[in-house]
């Protein structure tokens, strides 16, 4: 066969051929460019467009960041060193940013107490956020609020101490009697809890020096700082008072979903600057004269109380989006209430729920700069108020803001980033 | 409608209030601190600086009546308020005094239950304008967009003085003051309007100040002062002659830099020694030691050294004396006599 075959055609190549390049126009940048840019007229007409509004904006942003000044006290400084060469006044940033970050009332010698506690929020908050982490480390998550407290407010150390005890005493209440019935183990659980929080606060009355620091009260606290305070514990705090609020909207008990039901629409059909003016003007009317309860506290509550209806609906979103086979596989392996919504329906719920959730966090987070309006000194309300209008500052405007932004940005940016990390990791459908 | 339903509200505040609390010059003994309520930052007026110590026209004020009362001028807890909580939070209790260039009028001075204890700065609602608007008078803005403070009387004032002069205007609603200079700069609208004192200080800070110019008319009168609630007349009292102390001290030549001399022994002028304790039972009448007035003038100065290191002429903000100037020189300013 061979012999024929050598003999009737002319040439055989019995080597491959080595690959050729491509052509130029169809590799690589050029290639990319060609089909994503200039694919069609109307694509390069937008193309060139696009590209002078991206330079439009360089040429105004550039020179004023790489002109702009950091040096001076007021912007009349800025105006002369600058001399117009659109250079921003940033200087504004060097002098007030300890106040931008912590209020012009907290004392500046003791503004390394909050630095610590945001600095140990990213050995507390881990632990939660990873859970390939060991799990020993939720112990520093549980005892950060009680410390971060301590070391922002100060005080004798007797309160955070003893509202831990009482955390903890509640705990083990609850665990010894929870066998009797859920209800009967909770309803232990808190009262051994208010005991243990009414000793403490009578021994932290009678000895206010033990281990004592600078107290500061909650009136001089500010800046991104206090943003930072609203959001972690609110966002915290709605979690938990979410989910429950959505298994209570799906309960089988007239009065637990009655209650439930009227909470969350109640709340849902009210701006929150409004719960913010209740919180703090009408509050004030409300309380026996004399009684000052604790500003930035009415505050945590009305957010709270705001973001934690906004999360029950989330949630009881993820509940319903989950087929009835799960409600019933539970039912019939025999586990009660409790167990088949921790093990079986609230884990794949809160799954699909996260993204929602994330959602109302990251709202909430920029929610919290309204707190301005009450004239409380947020990282907003420094801004508009105290600088803005301050002699030597007055007509500075974009650098602030500028500042605001990339704060806020920052915080946000890393939360979504986070939830999409997180979807991918519990992602457990083979796409 | 809203504005009554508000105003409403606060009345009733008020009355609840007046009944919790009669004392408050005891309150504020107990305590140790003034509770004075200012703004949240109007130039000159009142303003934290960098190291976050509260300074300005207003301001002095609140250390004056902390340095009589008290004898400490550092005794003060400043509570910043805003437009609309400022009433809120002295009905309530939660300020013992407010000294925010609130202006004196009748349903404030009535209907809210307040009590305002003088005036210390006279102002006035003025305009400012472009200079290449050429607008030379008030009467000329017929149709402009006018950027305006909400929740203030200059809001009034303003449709009360185009409806007057039978001419129509477009509002651009804006919450604070930096916000209306931004909106007016970046061409926003025509005119900007509030009182006279904040467009000058304002203009002093803008980038060409030469570029605007202020408009000659004064559409409403605009006396500021510190006030209390209603019935605490004793403590409405030592307000209102801490103040008037610091007016007589000018007038009489007293200065922060001789105060603690002409105080330490009788003198000559025995309206100066009445005023300083060296003469008569005067701080006993009002429940205060007899070097509560040197005390205060010792601690911020008299009323035309308040003047001039927060808004005077030497100042940023350099606004001339004008109304505020003492009687003896033309202005509105005259305390009763120290008798």
């Amino acid at each position: 066969m061979s012999d024929a075959h050598a003999h009737s055609i002319a040439f055989v190549r019995e080597t491959e051929l080595p690959p050729a390049p491509p052509p130029t126009a169809e590799t690589g940048a050029v290639k990319w460019v060609r089909e994503n840019l200039f694919s069609s007229i109307f694509n390069t007409i937008m193309t060139i467009l696009g590209l002078l509004i991206v330079l439009y904006l360089l040429s105004g942003l550039i020179p004023w960041i790489v002109n702009g000044t950091w040096e001076g006290a007021s912007i009349r400084d800025c105006r002369e060193t600058l001399q117009g060469s659109g250079g921003g006044c940033f200087a504004v940033l060097a002098e007030r940013w300890p106040q931008l970050l912590f209020g012009f009332q907290y004392p500046d010698y003791l503004r390394w107490r909050p630095s610590l506690a945001f600095a140990l929020l990213f050995l507390a908050v881990p632990p939660v956020l990873f859970f390939k982490l060991p799990r020993w480390m939720l112990v520093i998550t549980a005892l950060y609020p009680f410390v971060a407290y301590w070391l922002i407010w100060g005080g004798t150390a007797i309160t955070p101490i003893f509202a831990l005890i009482g955390v903890i005493a509640g705990y083990f209440a609850f665990t010894r009697v929870e066998r009797q019935g859920f209800v009967l183990g909770l309803l232990a659980g808190v009262i051994v809890a208010a005991i243990m929080w009414w000793i403490g606060g009578y021994i932290a009355a009678e000895e206010p020096g033990w281990l004592r620091i600078e107290a500061v009260p909650s009136r001089e606290m500010g800046g991104f700082m206090l943003n930072m305070i609203l959001g972690i514990v609110c966002v915290s705090l709605s979690i938990p008072i979410g989910i429950v609020l959505a298994l209570g909207r799906q309960s089988r008990l007239p009065v637990v979903k009655g209650f439930c039901v009227v909470f969350i629409e109640f709340v849902r059909g009210v701006p929150l600057i409004t719960l913010l003016f209740v919180a703090n003007v009408v509050l004030a009317y409300f309380l026996p004269p004399g009684t000052n309860f604790d500003l930035i506290v009415r505050v945590i509550i009305m957010i709270t109380m705001f973001s934690s209806a906004y999360i029950a609906e989330v949630i009881r979103g993820g509940l319903a989006a989950l087929p009835k086979g799960q409600y019933e596989a539970g039912d019939s392996l025999g586990l009660d209430y409790a167990q088949s919504m921790r093990l079986i329906v609230l884990p794949q719920a809160l799954k699909i729920s996260i993204p929602g959730i994330v959602n109302v966090a990251v709202g909430l987070f920029k929610d919290t700069t309204l707190v301005s309006v009450i004239s409380m000194f947020d990282l907003v309300g420094m801004i508009r108020g105290p600088i803005l209008s301050s002699t030597a500052w007055t007509g500075v405007y974009w650098e602030l803001w500028a500042a605001a932004c990339v704060l806020f940005f920052v915080v946000c940016y890393g939360i979504s980033q986070y939830s999409q990390w997180l979807e991918r990791q519990l992602r457990t459908d083979h796409r | 409608m809203k504005n009554s339903v508000l105003l409403g509200t606060l009345a009733f505040a008020g009355l609840a209030a007046a009944g919790a609390s009669a004392a408050t010059l005891d309150d504020v003994k107990a305590r140790g601190t003034l509770n004075c309520g200012v703004t949240t930052g109007v130039p000159g007026f009142a303003e934290p600086d960098a190291n976050g110590v509260w300074q300005g026209f207003d301001v002095a004020v609140c250390r004056a009546v902390a340095a009589a009362v008290l004898g400490d001028a550092d005794a003060v807890t400043f509570v910043p308020t805003t437009g609309k909580t400022r009433f809120t939070a002295l009905a309530s209790g939660e300020i013992d005094m407010l000294a925010r260039n609130t202006t004196w009028t009748f349903s404030r001075d009535t209907d809210l239950k307040f009590d305002f204890v003088g005036v210390n700065y006279y102002d006035g609602q003025g305009f400012m304008v472009p200079a290449d608007l050429g607008v030379s008078s008030a009467t000329e803005l017929d149709g402009a967009t006018v950027c305006i403070q909400t929740g203030t009387t200059t809001e009034l004032n303003l449709a009360d003085y185009f409806r007057v002069n039978g001419m129509s205007y477009e509002p651009v609603p804006i919450e604070t003051g930096a916000e209306a200079v931004q909106q007016y700069l970046a061409g926003a609208c025509d005119v900007y309007t509030t009182d006279r004192s904040a467009l000058a200080a304002q203009r002093a800070g803008f980038e060409n100040p030469d570029d605007s110019i202020l408009l000659p008319e004064v559409v409403s009168k605009e006396p500021l002062g510190p006030l209390v609630r209603h019935g605490d007349s004793e403590w409405a009292d030592i307000v209102r002659w801490t103040l008037n102390a610091l007016i007589s001290a000018e007038e009489l030549g007293v200065t922060q830099a001789n105060v603690e001399e002409m105080g330490s022994a009788a003198g000559d002028n025995p309206e100066v020694n009445r005023l300083l304790g060296t003469e008569g039972e005067l701080g006993a009448m009002i429940g205060l030691d007899a070097s509560w007035a040197k005390n205060a003038i010792a601690a911020v100065g008299n009323y035309g050294e308040v003047f001039d290191t927060n808004i005077g002429e030497g100042t940023a903000i350099g606004l001339a004396r004008g109304l505020n100037a003492q009687y003896t020189d033309g202005g509105l300013i005259y305390s009763p006599p120290f008798r």
